[in-house]
């Protein structure tokens, strides 16, 4: 007779699948949600999509709960009708039907966990894709303020959650509650007075699991603080082992340990075990229950009140009635936690994408014979850019994109105290090189944020060709800029493919022209497949230096109008960098370009110099004159001030 | 393995060894209910005899009730054991850990070393718990209720001697195909971490770029095969539990059929054939959870293994055994100290790793450093200057040559004592959550306020500790004051200085302080510390030309030795790092 113990191992198996970081055998943080509810509600509408199979699941889930049911009921008809009578022709053909049973059960089943492993992954699916598309069109300062690892765990923590509800959770919740009903009915169809007895028991195994569970979460509360704890410690005195070493700190540092370990292992040992009495004590009750039942029928039958096959019937289903108990408690605890991480996985989502209400667009042009921009349709290549501005009465005007950008009394701050910029005006002419210079936190890279917009400003204005960039729509005003950041990112794929970044429809001969340009060739020739070198861990595998070589070619291949270099060749020593300066010039030839805080040999022969100190220009001016002034400048040159 | 692992349970034996054997009462005890049940059918309700069915039933519930104690004794004791075992493995991880040195730590990498300790260690003591719990409760069930099942009836038994082969390959068929598919959504999952992980590092590049489009599609592509992969394990190990139903089911009806016969024939009471159905569904049962515990431990296989490294790594830099007995005694080494800082390099080469393919970072160096010298190592990155410095506090060991300070081989010193007279300031500057003075008293454990104060005034620190409202007693790290990298470099530098040195080491530890500020600090140190053998890894010329002695490295080798004005002259490195330095202004 299929019995309910059997969603136990079902769990277990489940979970196994799952791989590591499953629940354990303990309660898990049990975090509320902040509105259940709400959340509850927000996961269910993924399932709206899948009405068809939700429906089959439910038909799966009764009918599997039927079967079960039956199958222990049968008992009492083979005892009854069958053995005792002697009836073997009739024992075999009840014993046919029984197998049917039991394999119409086996089939719903068997559908039902196939049904729900699909709908369960592809809802995860759904809801991983619409997340990172969300994470896309976020701001940057959305990242900056949140902890990668923070975001990360959004997708497996949190997505895994909701996934291990809506695969596993709901149903067994379901049939554990159909397992439950159905057998409880089932009881007192069987006998009405032995089911009171069972009652009883029930109740006082409910009352027992209620207390003891809310006693758990409370030891289970306080190990997960000492767990913080002891993770902390550990992070801090392995991170920092190496001072630990330099000042013979160690015995310091396992006396705090070992005081920090002890106590979580007494936090730890009441934890595990008010969380490991329940099975026994809800298990062995129901033996207690079993044994009453046994007695109570047995007394029964003897007075010729009950029969023995009803009683057999009867002890199938009091043999484990309490486990639904168990497994609905653990399973809610389950969907609890799936809403809390679903809330924390919606509230990324339902932040709103970065603004971007510019209707300016950039437009690939060439000049007519009369020398009138035009734009171009099709596949033929771009020989001008242009910018796209409608006007308000109707109909576009065609600005040609040149590269005049022009900072216009830009106060900018970060979080609303802390002003990062004041009252910044410079003007960079189409072709002219501008540096800045000036020291850490002095707003630098700001002025680069603020240009491609990856924040916006406070007050003042940007214009660029005369265009104020908040009219223009971002992946345009992007499109127009060359961004060589400080750390240079690189993707998994090949040399080719992190060059192609830049500009996706490059031929691979564009790209070996724009490393040629950059002085990249040389080292991508070495290596082991040339340009078809894969890049693994963000290039690990590449060493600073040949990092921004790549990047620059980036850049190069992208060919934009405006560049900005934000400490582009900060980690090249000073060998290569008399190699890069070729591919700057390159680089530089026709085109606008921002350059921040570099060595003399870029920022010297930049068309104007401005020194930034707090958020303002004190000083501006070419190489020659700001050294003949004699001011910061001069000092920084001379290495008498402070530089980040 | 097994046995280093073992041996870390400790005290705790004893409680697993009560575990085991409150399991086995605990097992008999339920073993028993279906025979007695039985009874109370065929003895009790056939021969209408009230009082025997009271009486087994009392006894039933009897036994339930003891299984409840001894439940709870094992719930208690495996706790115990599990999280006391998991506490000494956590502890000798640690004491292990603590005595690695530089090139074991850089082996291993922090991070893992963290993970080895944590999730590892859990996941041991998860395995245990279960083990104690459950897993080892298996088999004494399995036999416990075969010897009631055939006790019962020897011929029906055959029964299960048919299902269990069945139940068993089943089990190994799926299992096996479905650990590859596992291995597979396991690589999937990497892999779409990877590209999460990759996109958020690279968020600015990607923006910059308008690249949103592509990195979703290549997203798609990874969160689709994940998903997929997720499906194909999931659909496999789906068949499991059909599987081990139907054969439980089939076992079911056969014994019904064969049993059904005995009982009409009088072998056999209709009581026993019920107990005979829960036996064999104990039997069975025990059959499925059995074999979860071969999931179980292929898991923690795994993290066994990585915890046992860290155990079985020796410390590659460590006492000689005879200074660790006392001075004096016999055998005991004399336990030489670090008076005057005379540093020499006898032929000194240095690579990191043992294997021979790795490159030497440093070639016969050959170098003396007077006591109260202020030397300053410069030359390009990676020229092997923090390897130079590093070998004096012995953070590593020579590979060949030596290292001698004040004229004693540093592998004759004990560590302890050799470090005690270096005040070194990283490269990475780290202070550690507690208070700011908390933080110096690493320098020297029972420094006065007094002279913590002295020490920050010389770092230039102590104005800056001052304008804190809480001051020396500021918290720092989580929740506490955020320090700015010139900051922390000169606290750092205090924390040095506390120690009272015969030598320093500063490496690269003034880069984020100002040039102004540097000057301040380098005055004071030639004014209190006077004695004190400075060696300083600078980059900027303003910090080392006022050095008694610069070496110029060059590729692992001492290119140049000798005053800022000689080199000058003699050597066309330094002169090209004084001149980089003139024309721009990096830092």
């Amino acid at each position: 007779m299929p019995d309910t113990r059997q969603s136990a191992t079902k769990a277990g198996t489940q979970q196994a699948r799952r791989g590591p970081g499953g629940p354990g055998m303990g309660p898990r943080s049990i975090e509320r949600p902040r509105d259940f509810k709400v959340g509850f509600a927000r996961i269910l509408r993924y399932l709206r999509r899948s009405k068809l199979a939700v429906a089959l699941i439910l038909a799966c889930l009764i009918v599997s709960a039927a079967a079960m049911l039956a199958g222990s009921y049968f008992i009492k008809p083979l005892i009854n009708e069958y053995i005792v009578p002697g009836d073997f022709r009739g024992l075999a053909t009840a014993l046919a039907r029984l197998a049917g049973i039991y394999l119409v059960g086996l089939g719903a089943s068997f559908a039902q966990t196939r049904l729900t492993i699909r709908l369960g992954q592809r809802s995860a699916n759904i809801i991983r894709g619409e997340l990172f598309a969300k994470m896309q069109s976020l701001d940057l300062a959305f990242f900056d303020t949140h902890a990668h690892g923070e975001l990360m765990s959004r997708y497996t923590n949190d997505v895994d959650n909701i996934q291990l509800m809506l695969e596993q959770s709901l149903a067994q919740l379901v049939s554990s509650a159909l397992a439950f009903a159905g057998s409880v009915a089932m009881m007192i169809v069987l006998s009405p007075s032995l089911f009171l007895f069972t009652a009883a028991v029930l109740a006082l195994m409910i009352y027992l699991s209620k207390s003891i569970g809310s006693k758990s979460r409370k030891h289970f509360k306080k190990q997960q603080e000492l767990l913080g704890r002891l993770n902390g410690n550990i992070e801090e005195a392995i991170g920092g082992l190496k001072e630990v070493k330099a000042f013979n700190h160690e015995a310091q540092m396992r006396a705090e340990f070992y005081g920090i370990n002890e106590g979580f292992r007494e936090a730890a040992a009441s934890a595990s075990f008010y969380a490991g009495v329940i099975m026994p004590i809800m298990g062995n009750l129901n033996n207690v229950a079993y044994a009453g039942t046994a007695v109570l029928g047995g007394i029964l039958a003897v007075a010729g009140r009950f029969d023995i096959g009803s009683l057999a019937a009867f002890l199938q289903y009091s043999r484990h009635i309490g486990m639904p108990i168990n497994q609905i408690s653990s399973q809610l605890n389950n969907i609890l936690a799936a809403v809390a991480g679903a809330e924390r996985v919606f509230e990324v989502m339902d932040r709103p994408p970065e603004p971007d209400s510019g209707d300016v667009t950039l437009l690939a042009a060439r000049r007519d014979e009369a020398g009138a921009l035009v734009p171009i349709e099709g596949g033929e290549r771009a020989k001008a850019w242009a910018w796209n501005v409608p006007r308000p009465e109707g109909g576009a005007e065609l600005v040609p994109l040149a590269g005049d950008v022009r900072f216009e009394g830009v106060t900018f701050s970060y979080d609303g105290k802390k002003t990062v910029l004041k009252e910044l005006s410079v003007h960079a002419r189409p072709g002219h090189t501008i540096a800045f210079v000036g020291s850490t936190g002095a707003g630098k890279t700001t002025i680069a944020n603020l240009l491609n917009r990856f924040y916006d400003i406070g007050s003042g204005a940007i214009l660029y060709d005369g265009i104020d960039v908040r009219r223009i729509k971002k992946d345009s005003l992007r499109r127009s800029l060359g961004m060589v950041l400080q750390d240079t990112h690189l993707f998994t794929g090949s040399v080719m493919e992190n060059i192609r970044y830049g500009r996706p429809e490059a031929r691979d001969e564009d790209c070996v022209a724009a490393a040629k340009a950059a002085s990249a060739d040389s080292f991508i020739e070495r290596l082991p497949e040339g340009y078809g070198t894969l890049i693994t861990g963000d290039g690990a595998n590449l060493s600073q230096g040949q990092r921004q070589l790549l990047a620059i070619a980036r850049a190069y291949v992208a060919s934009p109008p405006v560049l900005i270099l934000d400490e582009a060749t900060s980690s090249i020593d000073t060998r290569t960098e008399h190699l890069i300066a070729r591919g700057m010039d390159a680089l530089f030839e026709g085109r606008t370009a921002f350059v921040i805080a570099h060595r003399l040999s870029t920022v010297r022969r930049a068309a104007a110099i401005a020194v930034l100190e707090r958020g303002e220009i004190i000083e501006m001016g070419t190489h020659e004159e700001l050294l003949a002034r004699k001011g910061r400048y001069y000092e920084l040159c001379a290495g008498t001030a402070e530089l980040g | 393995m097994l046995k280093t692992l073992y041996s870390h349970i400790g005290r705790y034996k004893r409680h697993v060894l009560a575990c085991v054997a409150l399991m086995a009462c605990d097992v008999v005890a339920v073993t028993l209910m279906p025979t007695l049940m039985g009874r109370i059918v065929d003895e009790g309700v056939a021969g209408k005899d009230l009082a025997y069915i009271a009486r087994t039933g009392a006894l039933m519930a009897a036994l339930s009730l003891a299984a409840i104690v001894f439940g709870v004794l094992n719930a208690k004791l495996s706790a115990e054991a599990a999280q006391g075992f998991a506490a000494n493995l956590r502890r000798a991880l640690f004491d292990r850990i603590q005595s690695f040195s530089f090139s074991n730590i850089d082996r291993f990498s922090a991070p893992s070393l963290v993970t080895r300790l944590t999730s590892d260690v859990g996941q041991l003591q998860n395995t245990l718990l279960m083990c104690l719990r459950m897993l080892l409760r298996a088999p004494l069930m399995l036999v416990s209720a075969t010897v009631f099942a055939v006790s019962i009836n020897a011929r029906l038994s055959l029964v299960i001697l048919a299902a269990m082969p069945l139940l068993v390959a089943g089990i190994a068929l799926i299992l096996r195909t479905a650990e590859k598919l596992f291995t597979d959504t396991q690589s999937r999952l990497d892999d779409l971490n990877g590209a999460v992980q990759e996109n958020l590092v690279g968020i600015r590049t990607v923006k910059a770029y308008v690249r949103e489009e592509f990195e979703k599609r290549k997203f798609g592509e990874a969160n689709g095969a994940l998903t997929n992969a997720g499906i194909r394990a999931g659909y496999v190990i789906s068949m499991l539990f059909p599987m081990m139903l139907a054969v439980m089911n089939a076992a079911m009806i056969a014994v019904i059929w064969f049993g059904g016969g005995m009982v009409h024939a009088g072998g056999m009471g209709t009581g026993q054939l019920i107990s005979f159905i829960s036996y064999i569904s104990e039997i069975l049962f025990s059959v499925m959870i059995f074999s979860m515990v071969f999931i179980l431990f292929a898991r923690a296989e795994a993290s066994g293994k990585r915890v046992v490294e860290v155990l079985r790594t020796e410390p590659d830099v460590a006492d000689k055994p005879e200074l660790a007995l006392a001075a004096g005694s016999p055998g005991g080494a004399p336990r030489p100290r670090v008076r005057e800082g005379r540093i020499e390099f006898r032929g000194a080469s240095f690579r990191y790793g043992a294997d021979s393919r790795s490159r030497d970072v440093l070639s016969g160096i050959d170098l003396d450093i007077e006591p109260g010298q202020f030397v300053a190592i410069v030359g390009g990155t990676g020229s092997g200057k923090t390897s130079l410095a590093s070998l004096v506090p012995r953070f590593y060991d020579v590979s060949a040559g030596q290292v001698l300070v004040d004229g004693v081989d540093v592998r004759d010193y004990r560590i302890e004592e050799l470090r005690a007279g270096i005040g070194i300031v990283l490269q990475k500057n780290l202070l550690f959550s507690g208070s700011i003075a908390g933080n110096l008293r690493w320098g020297s454990k029972d420094a006065s306020d007094e002279e913590i104060a002295q020490a920050a005034r010389v770092a230039q620190a102590d104005e800056f500790v001052r304008s804190f409202p809480e001051g020396y007693e500021t918290l720092l790290g989580q929740g506490g004051v955020n320090l700015s990298g010139g900051q922390k470099q000169r606290l750092c530098i205090a924390r040095a200085l506390l120690r009272r040195p015969a030598i320093l080491i500063l490496d690269d530890s003034t880069s984020a302080v100002d040039t102004a500020t540097e000057a301040r600090i380098r005055a004071e140190f030639t004014r209190s510390l006077k004695g004190t053998t400075v060696i300083m890894i600078a980059q900027r010329a303003s910090s080392f030309i006022a050095a008694d002695k610069i070496v110029v490295l060059d590729d692992g080798a001492v290119s140049a030795v000798g005053t800022h004005s000689e080199l000058l002259a003699r050597s066309d490195i330094y002169r090209e790092i004084c001149l980089s330095q003139q024309e721009g202004f990096g830092a």
